[in-house]
Parts: structure tokens; C-alpha cells; sequence
């Protein structure tokens, strides 16, 4: 119990120190990299407590994927040099008190969560008395989510599409006048198409039309 | 007392699994040239010691006593910290290779999974060394190969899903067992060429080695590093591709199971069939660097997004197909 207690309380650590980080540290990238650092210890926090799956599923999606889209973004945008501008005070600046309100709303959350806790050890309780079977959890998660919860698995499933189809019609533009490379034109090119071969009289040349 | 019992003996166990890693991954880039000469024509590294075996202490002993240059422009504690997470990635996930049903290190549930997330981080050495170094062709590098690795990711991921549905878990030791009967290259040919191509791609191997394209890019995200900070990634690389290997043979050729059960086969240890398939694999990861040009840009990207990412999901539907109408799915 010791070294588990130990392995927690290192991976908690780290967790909210580099939560605090992403806030804190001037360079946007540098943020980026602290919350890739939370994602981590989070997802060992996971496994930690025998969550083996989602554990490797935060780190497969989120470190894997939606950070690195967010690496790009952060890089390629080049927030850093525009930070400044867009967060500093003004008089007419409107973003403090919205701020002030998702941060309330977020602590009440908060608060409800933490009020949950007080009924924590009914809830092991009701969970021990279910006699479910000892099997790895990630089973355990496939035997609910696909029967159970099909509807709103497929129906998250559906959301994303549309979320990803809109993202592409909103980018999606046709210029004019744009030169583009056809696959099939490329390999589909013979050499009787492209080379001909011409005998040239002497002192005459050859005119070639191109 | 007991803490301290359990951490020797793992340490231990973790020493005898990452000194043979690494000098094997020292030996398989002699290997790696000598095929390549061989193919070409040429000798090769033929010079330090029996058959140049030595060529990779002798370059290593030259690595580390270059000097390392820090670009002054740099970003330096991430620009140090790139090839270091490069490398400890390559290292780390060789924890959960299983070399025989009672030798491995860390016998997980969900091993396949773990194997799936060390190398969808690999991506961030790259990016971080490209973003780091502070310099043009470091940063085209890194963006290019992080394209590259998380589109060929997506293929990888589909086709190890077709795995796992005849197998029926995670564990590589059960994706192991479960080809007693049959080797899945058999039944599942289509996917594993699929998996070669992909995982020639996930590494940045030739064909697709356009991150350090050396006519466009100079030589990608590496450009800036020097001495022993280069050879790191470069280690790093080649243990990426030693793992490609095992996944892929863990995965398609049956891991420590003889290709036969009977005698001259049995004869053999059952971590030594592992390693034979994995050189077999990595022998044919060195004959297409030194076969096949290298691949235009969008061809690639076509290449991951409209070939193999389609043809693994129907190969999925099909495998699914399958196995639900002669009820042959796994049951736990």
C-alpha cells in the first residue's frame, strides 16, 4: 500500500503542478507541453486505480491525437507573439467578467462533485453487493456499452461525423484557376504520349509546338 | 525490506531486457547498411573488426565524443529534452513484448493498447526537436512527420482491430496463443502487407522517409542536433523499427510459437523464434530502403487516407462478417 500511496501522491503532484503550469507559463507552446505532461499523469493516475483502459484510451486520444492538433495549431498560428494583445487590459475590455462568471460556475460544479463524495462509501458499498464478475474492465465497459448504452454510443458516434463533416464544409472552398495533380492522369500516362521520336534533316531543325 | 526486494529484482529484469535492446539495435544498423550495399552492389562497412560488426561501436564512440552545438536561437530545454524523449519512448515499450509465455516484463491486459499509445506519442520527439531548434527546415521536417505518423497511426490502429476480433483480448501474450492453429498472415494477408507499408511509414523508414527528405529538407527535424543528442535519435529510430518488427510479428507471425510443432522445429527456444521473426522482417524493412524510391508527399498522404484506411475498415466489416456467421467469435 505504501509505494501505491507513494506512486499517487508523485503522479498527483506532477498532475497539478503542470495543470497550474499551462496557465501560468508566458510561452503558449510551453502550455501546450505542460498539459501534455497533465494528460500524462492523469492517465497514469488511471491505471493507478486499476482503470487500465481508460488510462491507455486518454492517452491514445487525447495525448495522441487532440494534442498534437493542438501543437500545430498553437505553433503554426503563432499565438505567442499575440497573446499579449488580445489578454491585456484595457478599459473597454469585456473578458473579465465573463471570465468570472464560467469560473463561478465552474467552482459551484465543483462543489457538487466534492459534496458527492460524502456518499462515497455507500456507493462502494452498492457497488460490492452487485457480484460482478472478475473480469478485466475493459470487458467489463464493452459488455455495458454495447448493450445498454448502444443508442448513445452510436448517437456520440453520429455527433462527431457531423461535427467533422461541418468543420469540412466551412474550410471546404473551390478557387479558380488552381492547378492541381490527377492521381490517375499520372499513372495512367504512357510513353507514346510523352516522347516521339522525329528524324531531323540536317540544316532544316524541327519546329516543335508546345 | 520487501519494497526494496521487488525493486532490485525488476531492475534487474530491466537491465537483461534493455542492454540486449540496445546492442542489438547497434548491430541491426550494421545489418541495416550491409544489405543495403549488398543490394546496390557495394561492401558496405567491412572494415572495423570481423565483417565490420564493429562499425556501430566505432561510430557510437564518435558520437560521443563530438561536441554537442546548442543553437543559440533555440528553445534549449525542449530542444535537449526532444531526442531524450525519442529515445526513452523507443526503450519503454519494449516493457510489454512477450518473448515466451513466462518471459516478460510487464505481462498487461491491455498490452496491445499500451504498445498503440508509446508509439502514437513518438510524434512529439519529432515535434518538439522541429519546433526547438528554431530553424526553417527543422520545422517543415517536424510538421511533415507529424502528419505522416498520425495518418498512418489511423490505418495501424484499424488493422490491429481485426486482429483483436479473432482473438478476443488485449494481452499480446493471448494475441499470441490464440495463433496456435493458424498464424493470422495467413487468413489476414491482405491486412498484414497493409501493416508492413504502414509501419514503414509510422517510422519514417524509406520510402517514406520524407521528414529528412535530404534533397528538400537538408534533414528534417535533425538538422540542428549534433554528436550524441543526433545519435540518440537515431537510436531512438532504429528501436522504433525493431519494435514495428516485433508488433508486427507478435501480431502476424505467431510471436515465440515454431512454425511447426515437430522436431527440428521444437529444438529451437521459443525467444530465439521471436527474434528470427523479427530479423526476418527487419531484413525485408532493409531491402525496400534500398528497392524503392521515395514516395511524392501527397501520394503519401493519398496513400494513408484513401487506399488503407478504406480497405482496413471493410476488411474489419468483412472479419466481423465472419466471424458472427460461422459464430467462431471469441468468447470470454
Amino acid at each position: 500500500m505504501t509505494a501505491h500511496a507513494l506512486f499517487f501522491y508523485v503522479f498527483s503532484f506532477i498532475a497539478i503542478i503542470s495543470a497550474i503550469m499551462v496557465t501560468a507559463s508566458k510561452n503558449t507552446v510551453h502550455s501546450v507541453f505542460f498539459l501534455i505532461l497533465d494528460f500524462i499523469s492523469i492517465s497514469c493516475l488511471f491505471i493507478l486505480i486499476g482503470a487500465e483502459f481508460l488510462g491507455m484510451i486518454m492517452l491514445i486520444v487525447y495525448v495522441g491525437a487532440v494534442a498534437v492538433l493542438f501543437l500545430f495549431v498553437v505553433m503554426m498560428l503563432n499565438v505567442a507573439q499575440q497573446k499579449n494583445k488580445w489578454f491585456a487590459a484595457t478599459s473597454g475590455s469585456k473578458h473579465i467578467p465573463v471570465g468570472m462568471i464560467v469560473s463561478l460556475i465552474i467552482f459551484f460544479e465543483l462543489i457538487i462533485v466534492i459534496g458527492g463524495w460524502k456518499f462515497k462509501p455507500d456507493l462502494i458499498n452498492n457497488i460490492s453487493n452487485l457480484n460482478i464478475p472478475t473480469t478485466t474492465n475493459t470487458h467489463m465497459i464493452g459488455n455495458v456499452l454495447y448493450t445498454d448504452y448502444i443508442h448513445l454510443f452510436q448517437l456520440s458516434g453520429m455527433i462527431l461525423l457531423v461535427a467533422m463533416i461541418g468543420a469540412i464544409v466551412l474550410t471546404f472552398r473551390q478557387r479558380e484557376g488552381l492547378k492541381r495533380q490527377s492521381y490517375i492522369k499520372q499513372i495512367s500516362r504512357e510513353k507514346k504520349d510523352g516522347v516521339e521520336l522525329v528524324t531531323v534533316k540536317s540544316r532544316e531543325g524541327i519546329k516543335i509546338d508546345v | 525490506m520487501e519494497y526494496l526486494q521487488i525493486f532490485f529484482s525488476e531492475t534487474y529484469k530491466i537491465v537483461f531486457l534493455l542492454i540486449p535492446v540496445l546492442v542489438s539495435v547497434a548491430m541491426i544498423v550494421w545489418l541495416d547498411r550491409r544489405i543495403w550495399a549488398f543490394v546496390q552492389k557495394r561492401k558496405g562497412p567491412n572494415v572495423v573488426g570481423p565483417f565490420g560488426l564493429f562499425q556501430s561501436l566505432a561510430d557510437a564512440m564518435k558520437y560521443i565524443f563530438k561536441e554537442i552545438i546548442i543553437p543559440a536561437s533555440s528553445n534549449k530545454i525542449i530542444f535537449i529534452l526532444a531526442p531524450v524523449v525519442t529515445m526513452t519512448l523507443a526503450l519503454v515499450a519494449w516493457a510489454v513484448i512477450p518473448f515466451s509465455e513466462s518471459y516478460v516484463l510487464a505481462d498487461i491486459n491491455v498490452g496491445i493498447l499500451y504498445l498503440f499509445a508509446i508509439s502514437s506519442l513518438g510524434v512529439y520527439g519529432i515535434i518538439m526537436g522541429g519546433w526547438a531548434s528554431n530553424s526553417k527546415y527543422p520545422f517543415l521536417g517536424s510538421i511533415r512527420s507529424a502528419a505522416q505518423m498520425v495518418s498512418y497511426e489511423v490505418s495501424i490502429g484499424v488493422i490491429i482491430i481485426n486482429v483483436l476480433l479473432c482473438v478476443g483480448s488485449l494481452n499480446l501474450g493471448d494475441i499470441v496463443l490464440a495463433q496456435k492453429n493458424i498464424w493470422f498472415i495467413i487468413p489476414l494477408f491482405p491486412m498484414f502487407v497493409i501493416f508492413f507499408i504502414s509501419a514503414l511509414a509510422e517510422t519514417n523508414r524509406p520510402p517514406f522517409d520524407l521528414p529528412e527528405a535530404e534533397a528538400e529538407l537538408v534533414s528534417g527535424y535533425q538538422t540542428e542536433y549534433s554528436g550524441m543528442m543526433y545519435a540518440m535519435f537515431w537510436l531512438g529510430e532504429y528501436a522504433n523499427i525493431l519494435l514495428m518488427c516485433a508488433l508486427g510479428s507478435i501480431l502476424f507471425l505467431g510471436g515465440w510459437l515454431s512454425p511447426l510443432d515437430i522436431y527440428p522445429f521444437i529444438l529451437i527456444p521459443e525467444p530465439l523464434w521471436l527474434i528470427i521473426k523479427i530479423l526476418l522482417l527487419f531484413v525485408l524493412f532493409a531491402l525496400v530502403k534500398a528497392i524503392v524510391p521515395r514516395y511524392r508527399y501527397d501520394q503519401l498522404m493519398r496513400l494513408g487516407w484513401k487506399v488503407f484506411l478504406p480497405i482496413s475498415l471493410i476488411w474489419v466489416v468483412l472479419t466481423s462478417g465472419y466471424l458472427m456467421y460461422f459464430d467462431l467469435l471469441p468468447r470470454s
